[in-house]
């Protein structure tokens, strides 16, 4: 099922984009909580859910990682479908065993799963009555990270809406800059420098990295989205009267410098100070893509759907890398946050949103991409039919924003044809 | 509503997964939401499958809730029958689609598609992963084995059996299966269908067409087995091939059940050898904390104890189904069995119970790197590494040969121990270097578990208790405190601390 229309950036070129309707071969929301748990350090996440919620998580971990992991599953059985009333008073058991065993926990997120969604479980109201009975030690909020509703890093985007939600209206006439979006600690410590170069002070990054160190938001915060999946947030954002800034995303040392310059254009710097501020960072960016070109030059790409990265990261393999996108997949097309992405692929290449991955695979299959990005259910069946693949959940995994880690970013999609060309079995 | 940190099994789903994936030409149509694709992985990933698992997912969403799942499912089922051409169709529900109630057999039925299809009923609320296995497997079975396929006379007097249990995603299924095949071979037994692993719907007509059974894992195979007894008259095994007296024990089983002459000894395993050689002395009384599913944990006690001479401190397992041969196994150990599938129940407990080596599962590699006890893993749940590359079963008899090695592999070689308890404070020599073969040992062993204690202990005692090796340093403590509690001493002296050695004896 599915239907062929087409998009068109501001110059009316047109991109193609396939809309399908099908199986789906992604991750939902709920596996956002492998990175969010590591980023907000005192948080805690409870999936409220099914013994396969809590199998997911563990799954998509990869391994498991951590011993006393900052997430949990409370998991539903046949007598909690029974009756809501007791439900409810089920979950503030668990919650009680929890927060008595962690004291260290200063916010918790009940995050809603498929099932709890399906029963009409009310975690809003829960968390209310929890937050109630816990504040001011612990904050409760919750957020949706059920399948029927989100798709893999939707999961992000829910709990960072969540916590603007509960944030409080700054009343400070200062502008202020916040980076929205969960970057990596040494991404943000880069971001946070680059900023003071250019003579922006008021930096802040959502989410923070502890309970007590949310941001405060208000109509004299500017926004930048350090990631394309965050439309609730961004809408969030904006019921607070915050005003958000347009760009492309930092994904390489063109995507960065425009990310910056959108930044740097609202707080009024000048051409030169910016030119000073990220020449270093960005010779060096340009500097690290060099050794990589000549391994993906001219290399075609076809990207499965997964994190809502891949319209960022074709933009990025095409224009700096000179790969040659095939199908640029992605779960979600928010057109009005990626705009400024798109006026850069026009006619380059057919975008799909949704999925049908029979039919998709059939596509991949006939166009014999040089690399496919693409699920871990997928990768080895691709492998196996002589396809190289790139896992694409890596590159959630890995901090790839930013100058310094452009050459990274790079970096994974070529090893697997450096590999390819290595083995000789 | 169960707090649940780390779960030691899918939902049954995943088991019906398991057998439709080990299986050829089925295809399972499972009613789900978004995201239950990541069991997928599990298979691609975990166990390097170069196929996608055979499983059409329906995807169905929110808005689809108070419209019409049911035809997302029928369009599913219709798209999977086309497009795979597969000789049975699995249907069933996750967790969520069982909420919603479309009764996919129903909608099967009333499709009427031109193969078989087999409903499958997966409560998510109240079973698991090991359970739906089971089921998926016996409806299958129930649903197509041929009743007029009987077993004539057997031809030149060799039986003939089928093997049950292996599937996919399976502690070394594959090798056990090689290795118990060949076994049964080497005896004069014909083999007529292994199933579910490997075993077409046409296979499973045929189950009929066997002598009796070889069950290889009860979590999965028993129900059929006593079915296909009650139905065709096929006695099936008892005894799990895991260990050398196991295996033999087997080979006994199998001679009477296929009427069969004591032929020449068969024992090819190392095991005995390298266990009675003077290097083995070391593992002698060392003590183990065994947890995994039912099957593999009753088999490592056994061969713990009367194979390599270790002592358990503990034994349990993660499946209530099986409960009660754990708890008559731990009988004969002298210990409490622990049935639980929390695993901070079992964090708990083997910290408490102060081991030298956990045999467990993956989870339990978890707490042993917590502890800093040494580990080696018996059973499922699985890791990546849990599929090697070489032949490595743990049935039969170079079952036990690898079981020798890998459990032996994470303690410390005899003399090093030694050399480690006559000079402790060697500054570049000691506890925390780990054994010498196995590098970067990165775990402090001060993270095992001091319990808190109401006896004193004197400067000088606490020193010297800390010369002690971190291996045993927990039990000793325990003991020294004990000691004292029951001679009402308020301080333990390094007097104290001899007697309680000399009083317990290690």
């Amino acid at each position: 099922m599915s239907t062929l229309i087409s998009t068109e950036d501001r110059e009316g070129r047109s991109l193609p984009v396939i809309r399908e309707r099908g199986q789906r071969e992604v991750f939902c929301g709920l596996t956002s909580i492998v990175w969010l748990h590591r980023k907000i350090q005192d948080a805690f996440f409870l999936v409220v859910g099914s013994r396969t919620c809590a199998h997911l998580i563990q799954s998509a971990a990869g391994v498991m990682i951590f011993a006393e992991p900052r997430f949990a599953t409370a998991i539903l059985e046949d007598r909690d479908l029974a009756g809501l009333a007791d439900a409810n008073d089920e979950l503030d058991a668990v919650v009680d065993r929890l927060l008595s065993r962690r004291p260290d926990i200063k916010m918790l997120f009940l995050v809603g799963s498929c099932p709890s969604e399906v029963i009409k479980l009310d975690l809003a109201v829960a968390a209310k009555r929890l937050s109630k009975r816990f504040l001011p030690k612990v904050r409760v909020l919750n957020y949706s990270g059920s399948g029927i509703e989100t798709t893999f890093t939707q999961g992000e985007d829910g709990c960072l809406a969540a916590l603007v939600a509960d944030t409080a209206a700054s009343k400070t006439a200062k502008p202020s800059l916040l980076v929205v979006g969960a970057l990596a600690d040494i991404v943000e410590d880069q971001f946070g420098r680059l900023f003071k170069a250019l003579g922006i002070d008021d930096v802040k990054f959502l989410p923070g990295r502890t309970a007590g160190t949310q941001p405060e938001i208000g109509p004299n915060t500017h926004y930048l989205l350090a990631q394309p999946f965050l439309r609730d947030t961004a809408r969030a954002l904006d019921e607070l009267g915050a005003q958000r800034i347009d760009a492309p995303f930092p994904i390489g040392a063109e995507g960065t410098t425009e990310w910056l310059r959108a930044a740097a254009n609202i707080w009024g710097v000048d051409e030169a100070r910016f030119e000073r501020a990220i020449e270093l960072p960005r010779s060096r960016a340009e500097k690290s893509l060099v050794r990589y070109r000549e391994t993906l030059q001219d290399k075609s790409i076809f990207f499965f759907p997964d994190s809502q990265l891949e319209v960022p990261l074709a933009r990025f393999l095409s224009r700096e890398l000179g790969m040659q996108l095939l199908e640029v997949g992605t779960p979600y097309l928010h057109q009005d946050l990626i705009e400024k992405e798109l006026d850069f692929l026009a006619d380059t290449a057919t975008l799909s949103e949704g999925q049908d991955v029979d039919a998709q695979l059939d596509r991949c299959l006939e166009a014999q991409p040089d690399i496919t990005v693409c699920g871990l259910g997928l990768a080895n069946p691709l492998e196996a039919k002589g396809l190289v693949t790139k896992w694409s959940i890596e590159l959630m995994f890995s901090p790839i924003q930013g100058f310094d880690q452009a050459g990274d970013a790079a970096e994974l999609f070529a090893r697997p044809l450096i590999r390819k060309r290595r083995l000789a079995v | 509503m169960k707090l649940t940190v780390w779960t030691y099994e899918g939902p049954p789903h995943v088991g019906a997964m398991r057998v439709a994936t080990a299986m050829d030409d089925v295809h399972f149509v499972l009613h789900a939401p978004q995201g239950d694709t990541y069991a997928d992985l599990l298979f691609t990933m975990i166990e390097r499958r170069s196929e996608r698992p055979p499983v059409a997912y329906t995807t169905f969403e929110a808005r689809d809730l108070g419209g019409d799942t049911a035809n997302v499912f029928k369009k599913t089922l219709n798209e999977a029958h086309d497009r795979f051409d597969p000789d049975l169709i699995l249907v069933g529900a996750s967790c969520t689609a069982e909420l919603i109630q479309d009764d996919p057999g129903g909608l099967a039925k009333r499709i009427g598609l031109p193969v078989p299809v087999v409903p499958l009923e997966l409560p998510s609320f109240s079973k698991k992963e090991h359970w739906g296995a089971s089921e998926t497997f016996y409806q299958i079975v129930r649903n197509l084995a041929d009743r007029t396929v009987r077993r004539a006379k057997p031809v030149r007097g060799r039986p003939r059996c089928n093997i049950l249990g292996p599937t996919a995603l399976g502690f070394r299924h594959r090798d056990d299966v090689s290795e118990i095949a060949g076994l049964l071979s080497y005896l004069g037994v014909d083999l007529n269908i292994v199933a579910p692993l490997h075993a077409s719907p046409a296979d499973i007509k045929q189950i009929g067409h066997a002598d009796f059974n070889v069950v290889l894992y009860p979590e999965i195979a028993e129900t059929t087995a006593r079915w296909l007894e009650k139905t065709f008259g096929q006695p099936y095994t008892k005894t799990i091939p895991i260990g050398v007296g196991a295996t033999r024990e087997f080979i006994q089983e199998v001679r009477e059940l296929g009427n069969l002459l004591e032929t020449e000894d068969l024992d090819q395993s190392n095991l005995p050898w390298w266990s009675n050689s003077v290097d083995s002395t070391y593992f002698t009384g060392k003590r183990v904390f065994i947890f995994g599913d039912a099957t593999h944990a009753i088999a490592a006690a056994r061969v713990a104890t009367e194979e390599i001479g270790f002592e358990v401190v503990g034994l349990g397992c993660y499946n209530r189904e099986f409960a009660r041969d754990v708890r008559d196994a731990a009988k004969k150990y002298g210990v409490e069995a622990l049935i639980t599938d929390d695993y901070l129940e079992v964090e708990d407990a083997i910290s408490k119970a102060q081991p030298e080596l956990i045999l467990g599962t993956q989870m339990e590699r978890h707490i042993a790197k917590r502890l800093g006890v040494p580990c080696a893993t018996i059973a499922a749940p699985v890791h990546v590494h849990d599929y090697p590359a070489r032949y490595s079963p743990q049935m039969g008899f170079e079952g036990a040969n690898v079981i020798f090695d890998t459990w032996i592999h994470p303690l410390l070689m005899g003399l090093e121990e030694h050399l480690l308890g006559m000079f402790r404070e060697d500054f570049e020599f000691n506890d925390a270097a780990g054994p010498s073969h196995i590098s970067g040992h990165a775990e402090s062993p001060a993270t095992v578990t001091e319990l808190p204690t109401s006896v004193g202990w004197a400067p000088e005692a606490e020193a010297e208790l800390r010369k002690v090796p971190f291996f045993v340093r927990g039990k000793a403590r325990k003991n020294t405190e004990q000691f004292a509690r029951e001679r009402h001493l308020d301080t333990i002296s390094l007097d104290t601390l001899y007697e309680a050695k000399a009083h317990y004896g290690r």
